[in-house]
């Protein structure tokens, strides 16, 4: 008999068929959304489950395309996965370990790596040096069984097999310059199915704080009823940027360069940093490049170096970001219908 | 050999996933075979051959595709196993979101797209609620948050599928799905074994050939709208 805990007692699984379906619903709102999938109205408070699934229509159940028993477990399935979701919210990445395997020429690669929460780290190198394939093995969890040969330890240990294929172990959240937003909805609502999916207790205001985050780091600021589809590009970007930080489950962001315009990059990565992400990096830009603690170059599927941000480089930060500022100036010129006619001092 | 069936509305990246997963079940000398299943016309099957994979492809025409799917698998396996084949794949279109084409204790795979809408986990049927693997593509180009709702809802309506993103385009993930399937247990006959759940049914004087619209045309099993 299968055990799982519910509002701190532990019970029987089947147990929850047999329970009030409103107490339950005070617990799992997200059960009325069970029923909609099926094409079914949720059952009424002071009824159970299992009354309800009895009572229903053989008929139904030939169009939903199930059995009833096989609803019944899906149902169960459906509450323990709902369960684990609030429970893994504890989950805390303390600390990544990437251990090193071989190259596309079967060269081993010198590398024990070890990232912990707030740290930038930058991917260099050209198209096919095997970027997405070490993003790939983190994201997998690879234990010296992809074609790397890598192994990834999470807090100094192997991570069990199922968190390869869970919902709530999604290590890594994606951002590439590819990414739109495709939902035809209004960003408050956007974000508020977001918030829903995960299982946020207030879900207004987590809302509230991600536009906030969003239009701070937005070179112009958007009103919550704008469709997320009409957002010029840095908007989506902030948007994307401020939900993945405030909202997204995974402690680890990867980030394919970000555009630099209508996007504060600085502050949108110092949010990311403070939510205690890892965040990865791929970028050839010096900015973002010299902001990052490590720089690991990728050479033929493998690490070829690392360089750690030496001090003079990070004196050259802030006269780049002069030469950045500078030159944005220009361009608010341009956009401004005015003239660059006098002397540019470098 | 084993036998995995595929299947996934309409251009929601089937083929493209499977080169992918024949790509690297190569690399581990695994003879692959492909059944495409479609029902007017398909070239899919070429694009299996120029990558030198054994294929058969069936067109259903006017039957029901998933009819015409249950009524060919098994002759399609005995050919695969003349054929020496490890692994044979199924590639089927769901076209009515009622389709079930999932064989029981046979590994079954559904694939959908993040571009299909927040509510499509929720209108498919058994091809995906009964799937032992859901596959989500199309994951580059939508936003994360998009991607985890995405996920979210899938998770709901099959909560003991194994969900995997992979893009068809990169082969990212293919690596990984390449792995459950070559892990699947050996598939020894089709015959005797049973369907997870009932095809969709009909058998009413349109299923005869009827054209004329009309009460009096309409005999057999017809089911009216409560308007």
């Amino acid at each position: 008999m299968e055990a799982i805990r519910f509002n701190n007692n532990i019970i029987r699984r089947e147990e929850i068929l047999n329970m009030d379906t409103g107490s339950l619903r005070q617990r799992l709102p997200a059960i009325n959304d069970f029923f909609s999938s099926f094409g079914l109205t949720a059952p009424e408070d002071g009824t159970t489950i299992s009354h309800f699934l009895l009572e229903l229509d053989a008929e139904i159940l030939n169009d939903i395309g199930m059995e009833r028993e096989a609803i019944n477990e899906v149902f169960l399935d459906f509450i323990e996965g709902m369960l684990e979701i609030q429970k893994t919210s504890g989950f805390k990445l303390v600390e990544l370990t990437i251990i090193g395997g071989r190259n596309k020429d079967g060269k081993s690669e010198e590398l024990n790596l070890e990232l912990r929460p707030s740290q930038i780290i930058c991917l260099v190198g050209h198209t096919g040096s095997g970027k997405s394939r070490l993003l790939a093995d983190i994201e997998w969890m690879a234990r010296g069984d992809t074609p790397t040969g890598r192994r990834i330890l999470i807090n100094g240990d192997i991570p069990p097999s199922s968190w390869r294929h869970s919902h709530e172990h999604r290590l890594v959240a994606q951002l590439t310059q590819n990414m739109n937003f495709v939902m035809d909805v209004a960003v408050d609502e956007f974000v508020r199915l977001h918030a829903e999916s995960r299982l946020v207790q207030n879900v207004e205001a987590k809302t509230n704080q991600i536009l906030l985050k969003a239009n701070d780091l937005a070179g112009e600021p958007f009103a919550p009823d704008t469709p997320v589809t009409s957002l010029s590009g840095g908007q989506s970007r902030a948007l994307m940027i401020a939900d993945i930080a405030l909202l997204s489950a995974s402690p680890i962001v990867l980030i394919d360069e970000i555009e630099n315009a209508g996007i504060d990059r600085k502050r949108a990565l110092e949010l990311l940093i403070d939510e205690e992400k890892i965040v990865l990096i791929a970028t050839h830009d010096p900015i973002l490049a010299l902001m990052g603690e490590k720089r690991l170059i990728l050479r033929n599927g493998g690490v070829h170096k690392i360089i750690n941000t030496t001090p003079v480089e990070r004196r050259n930060l802030s006269k780049i970001e002069e030469l950045d500022k500078n030159f944005l100036g220009l361009r608010n010129r341009i956009r401004n219908g005015e003239l660059i006619d006098f002397e540019i001092g470098l | 050999m084993r036998l995995i069936t595929v299947s996934g509305p309409p251009s929601s990246g089937k083929t493209a996933v499977i080169c992918r997963v024949i790509e690297a079940l190569r690399q581990q000398a695994v003879k692959v075979g492909v059944v495409k299943f479609d029902c007017l016309s398909t070239e899919d099957d070429e694009r299996y051959k120029s990558m030198g994979v054994l294929v058969r492809k069936g067109l259903s025409g006017a039957l029901c595709p998933d009819h015409f799917f249950v009524s060919n698998i098994e002759a399609c396996f005995h050919w695969g196993l003349d054929e020496g084949i490890d692994i044979l794949i199924s590639e089927s279109a769901g076209l009515c979101n009622r389709c079930s084409p999932h064989i029981k204790d046979v590994m079954s795979v559904c694939v959908i797209d993040n571009l299909s809408g927040q509510n499509t986990p929720k209108k498919i049927g058994p091809m995906l609620k009964s799937a032992d693997i859901v596959v989500i593509t199309k994951g580059d180009i939508v936003s994360q948050a998009e991607r985890e709702v995405f996920s979210f809802r899938v998770k709901n309506v099959n909560p003991r599928s194994t969900t995997m993103h992979v893009n068809g385009l990169t082969g990212q993930g293919a690596e990984e799905l390449a792995r459950l399937f070559a892990e699947s247990s050996d598939v020894g006959g089709l015959g005797e074994r049973q369907l997870r759940f009932a095809m969709p049914t009909a058998l009413c004087s349109y299923c005869l050939g009827e054209k004329r619209i009309g009460e009096e045309y309409q005999k057999g099993n017809i089911r009216k709208m409560d308007i």
